[in-house]
């Protein structure tokens, strides 16, 4: 098999084209627009058939997916940060439909402030959607996904949106080598949508859009949601096994690296994640028993397996790329409920780093295997902290006191109109 | 592993000369991470891109802090701090600066633990965006200074990357980079693969404690429009509107109005005033201008004319003295 060097974004586009995609609606946003360029010209030029429609928003770009994929046609689309928010009620609206497309998110931190570069809070605001969503961390990794995630959605215990999750510039701009399957391989892998009974048809008119009144229906509705959530973690174990026997890449639901024997484990999201196995065969070099694990399935959360992998370690470090407001890191959250009642449960540290798309260094990642040791020694975690230094923070104060003195500007020029209005009394 | 900085302005190939270069590294058996990094996309902002390149997979991701080669294509960015051309630059790091300048006057200058080397292929060309093939030539320039990368390689990875460009100018590219290939032949090899971190003796980050601060302070607002007044985006500009008051009709508004950045005022006769600080360099007061008073005229000409203009004023003072 040859490999070629293709984007995050490209790896994206190639995954929907082997999919065989028949439709896709498109809305702009920076760092995933490159995924719809490369479809477009795709379509345009006749490499693939099928039909783009560029809508006037990303909440109308999610309807028309829903719309369509509950028409039987195979759907895929894009989005990225605002977007995703912008198109937050129809997220909800179309997994209660139980329509079965697939989403990419290219991730992307929130305003305010406005950013362009990558953190995890655009998709963890889509945690409770309905759409499960799948973690990625390598270029390859994105378009082997996206196949997986089709097979997913599509499958009749499940019959549920997905995302497919890549890091905005660290992957979504980031050439590296990618294995394109076989198209034929690919397509008998992803297999025909069998739309079941959703075939909305014109001639034959049906709603989605039921209204239930009373908590009782409503309960009903929203808890087979959940069931069917629950479900795909069994049907993801069953799928991505069958893609590792077929093309020879293993994409368990939680992926561990040098865990068995580990005291010590980092567990982080995303592309980030590859710079902690960095720092785990660095630290395993001098000696250090520590590995990684990474839950690539958020949604379906793998609770059993992400207890398994690490209820019998000393110490584990969260690195959370996103920020609960007022509560911490959300995997810290996620990670702590998968261990409550173990026995002899590791010490959870937690540490917020890479918002915005601010680097975390081998060095910071050394000193948190550091804390983690020292953890141990005390019998106490360490109180959760943003990775952040002081030379950052004099950084900061150097824009503050250019804003501090515009403050002082502005409120003399203030008072000297003032004196001047006085003046004319 | 290899890790490659690629620093110029949009619109001169640095994102194409980073994939040409990780494209002949993978030709090679290597495995590789190219990536271009930019703020604004816009032509003439500083941007950089960087290639990563092993014979093992590669973990590591984003900015390179440690680079082994630094390739800078405009050498007016060594000056913005912004750029941060200099970053991480240690006693291996090759710095090759694309400049009319001696590498020891760069070296003198910038007082930079590395060795400094200069590519010599700097034209004076109307829009320093446009200068022609200057990505292929910083690949070619950067593939020899690495000396494991035969030309075929590079070769290849031009045609893979500009096919889309059509065969003349794939043909015209080859020929520049094979230029560039032959021109750093005498540094060939000088470029060496940089080691990991230690786990064991790493500088410890300083982490502090995110002290609070009342949201009059922490709040990310803008309080006046003096900020944009403070950010020099006159360093952007590649080309310069050049006023030339014979020709102005003293009309008050037109370039004035336009002015997308409030860049030109009006004087008390009437007059526009271009202030440099600010002026982006869009040219819209150019296309606008009913009498076509403004010219655009080349950044760098523009400054080498101020730079002799002053030097003929000294001497004329001299003369009176």
């Amino acid at each position: 098999m040859t490999r070629q060097l293709l984007t995050g974004n490209g790896a994206a586009a190639w995954a929907a084209r082997l999919a065989k995609v028949d439709y896709v609606p498109a809305f702009p946003i920076t760092p995933q627009t490159e995924i719809i360029e490369t479809l477009s010209a795709w379509f345009d030029n006749g490499e693939i058939p099928g039909r783009m429609t560029t809508l006037e928003s990303e909440q109308s770009m999610i309807t028309a997916a829903g719309a369509a994929a509950i028409t039987g046609v195979r759907v895929f689309t894009a989005t990225s940060s605002q977007g995703l928010l912008y198109g937050m009620e129809m997220l909800y609206t179309v997994a209660g439909w139980r329509a079965p497309f697939v989403m990419i998110n290219v991730s992307r931190g929130l305003s305010a402030p406005l950013t362009l570069e990558p953190d995890h809070n655009d998709i963890l605001a889509a945690r409770d959607s309905g759409f499960l969503q799948i973690h990625c961390a390598t270029c390859q990794e994105v378009l082997d996904s996206t196949l997986i995630a089709y097979r997913l959605a599509e499958h009749e215990k499940v019959r549920l949106p997905v995302i497919v999750n890549q890091d905005g510039f660290y992957l979504s701009f980031t050439r590296e080598p990618v294995e394109i399957p076989d198209p034929a391989l690919a397509a008998r892998f992803v297999g025909q949508f069998d739309p079941e009974n959703t075939q909305l048809r014109a001639s034959a008119p049906t709603s989605q859009a039921v209204a239930v009144l009373g908590g009782s229906p409503y309960s009903y509705f929203r808890y087979e949601l959940h069931l069917a959530a629950q479900q795909a973690l069994d049907v993801y174990d069953e799928v991505a096994a069958e893609f590792a026997e077929q093309f020879g890449r293993d994409y368990s639901a939680i992926e561990s690296y040098r865990i068995d024997d580990a005291e010590f484990a980092f567990v982080m999201m995303g592309c980030f994640a590859t710079k902690a196995k960095e720092a785990v065969d660095r630290l395993r070099d001098i000696g250090w028993r520590i590995g990684l694990v990474r839950p690539r399935l958020l949604r379906p959360f793998p609770e059993q397996a992400l207890h398994d992998a690490l209820a019998d370690k000393k110490a584990i470090a969260i690195i959370d790329q996103n920020i609960s407001m007022g509560k911490g890191g959300v995997l810290h959250t996620e990670v702590a409920s998968a261990l409550y009642g173990a026995k002899a449960a590791p010490l959870l540290t937690s540490y917020i780093g890479g918002l915005g798309g601010r680097d975390i260094s081998q060095e910071e990642l050394f000193e948190i295997a550091n804390q983690l040791k020292q953890a141990v020694e005390k019998g106490s975690a360490p109180p959760p902290r943003l990775l952040y230094t002081a030379g950052e923070l004099r950084e900061m104060r150097k824009l503050q006191a250019i804003a501090h003195v515009e403050r002082q500007e502005l409120k003399l020029g203030e008072e000297s109109d003032n004196d001047q209005g006085e003046g004319n009394d | 592993m290899y890790r490659i900085r690629f620093h110029g302005r949009g619109g001169q190939g640095m994102k194409t000369a980073s994939r040409i270069l990780s494209n002949a590294f993978f030709l090679g058996g290597y495995e590789v991470q190219d990536a271009p990094r930019y703020g604004a996309e816009r032509r003439g902002a500083p941007i950089f891109a960087y290639v990563r390149a092993a014979k093992q997979p590669i973990n590591e991701r984003g900015i390179i802090n440690r680079p082994d080669l630094v390739i800078v294509a405009d050498d007016s960015l060594v000056a913005i701090p912004a750029a941060g051309v200099l970053q991480g630059i240690g006693p291996q790091t090759v710095l090759m600066i694309n400049s009319h300048e001696a590498a020891r006057t760069w070296e003198e200058r910038l007082n930079v633990p590395g060795q400094v080397l200069i590519l010599p292929v700097t034209e004076e060309v109307e829009d320093r965006a446009e200068l022609p093939f200057l990505g292929t030539t910083c690949a070619g320039a950067a593939a020899r200074l690495i000396g494991i990368i035969p030309l075929e390689h590079l070769q290849q990875a031009i045609r893979d990357e500009l096919a889309h460009l059509g065969t003349e100018i794939v043909e015209k590219n080859l020929q520049q980079a094979a230029e560039a290939y032959e021109l750093a032949a005498e540094y060939a090899g000088k470029v060496i693969e940089g080691t990991e971190i230690s786990a064991q003796d790493y500088a410890k980050p300083e982490w502090i404690d995110m002290p609070f601060e009342v949201a009059s302070i922490s709040a990310p607002t803008i309080h006046t429009g003096l900020t944009s007044e403070l950010a020099a985006t006159g360093t952007w500009r590649t080309m310069r509107p050049v006023i030339d008051y014979q020709l102005c009709n003293r009309c008050w508004w037109v370039c004035s109005e336009f002015c997308p950045d409030g860049a030109i005022t009006v004087d008390d006769e009437g007059y526009p005033q271009i202030d440099l600080d600010q002026c982006k360099g869009c040219m819209i007061c150019v296309a606008q201008c009913p009498p076509h008073a403004i010219e655009a005229v080349a950044e760098s000409v523009a400054q080498l004319a101020e730079a002799t203009e002053a030097t003929e004023a000294t001497e004329a003072v001299g003369d009176k003295s």
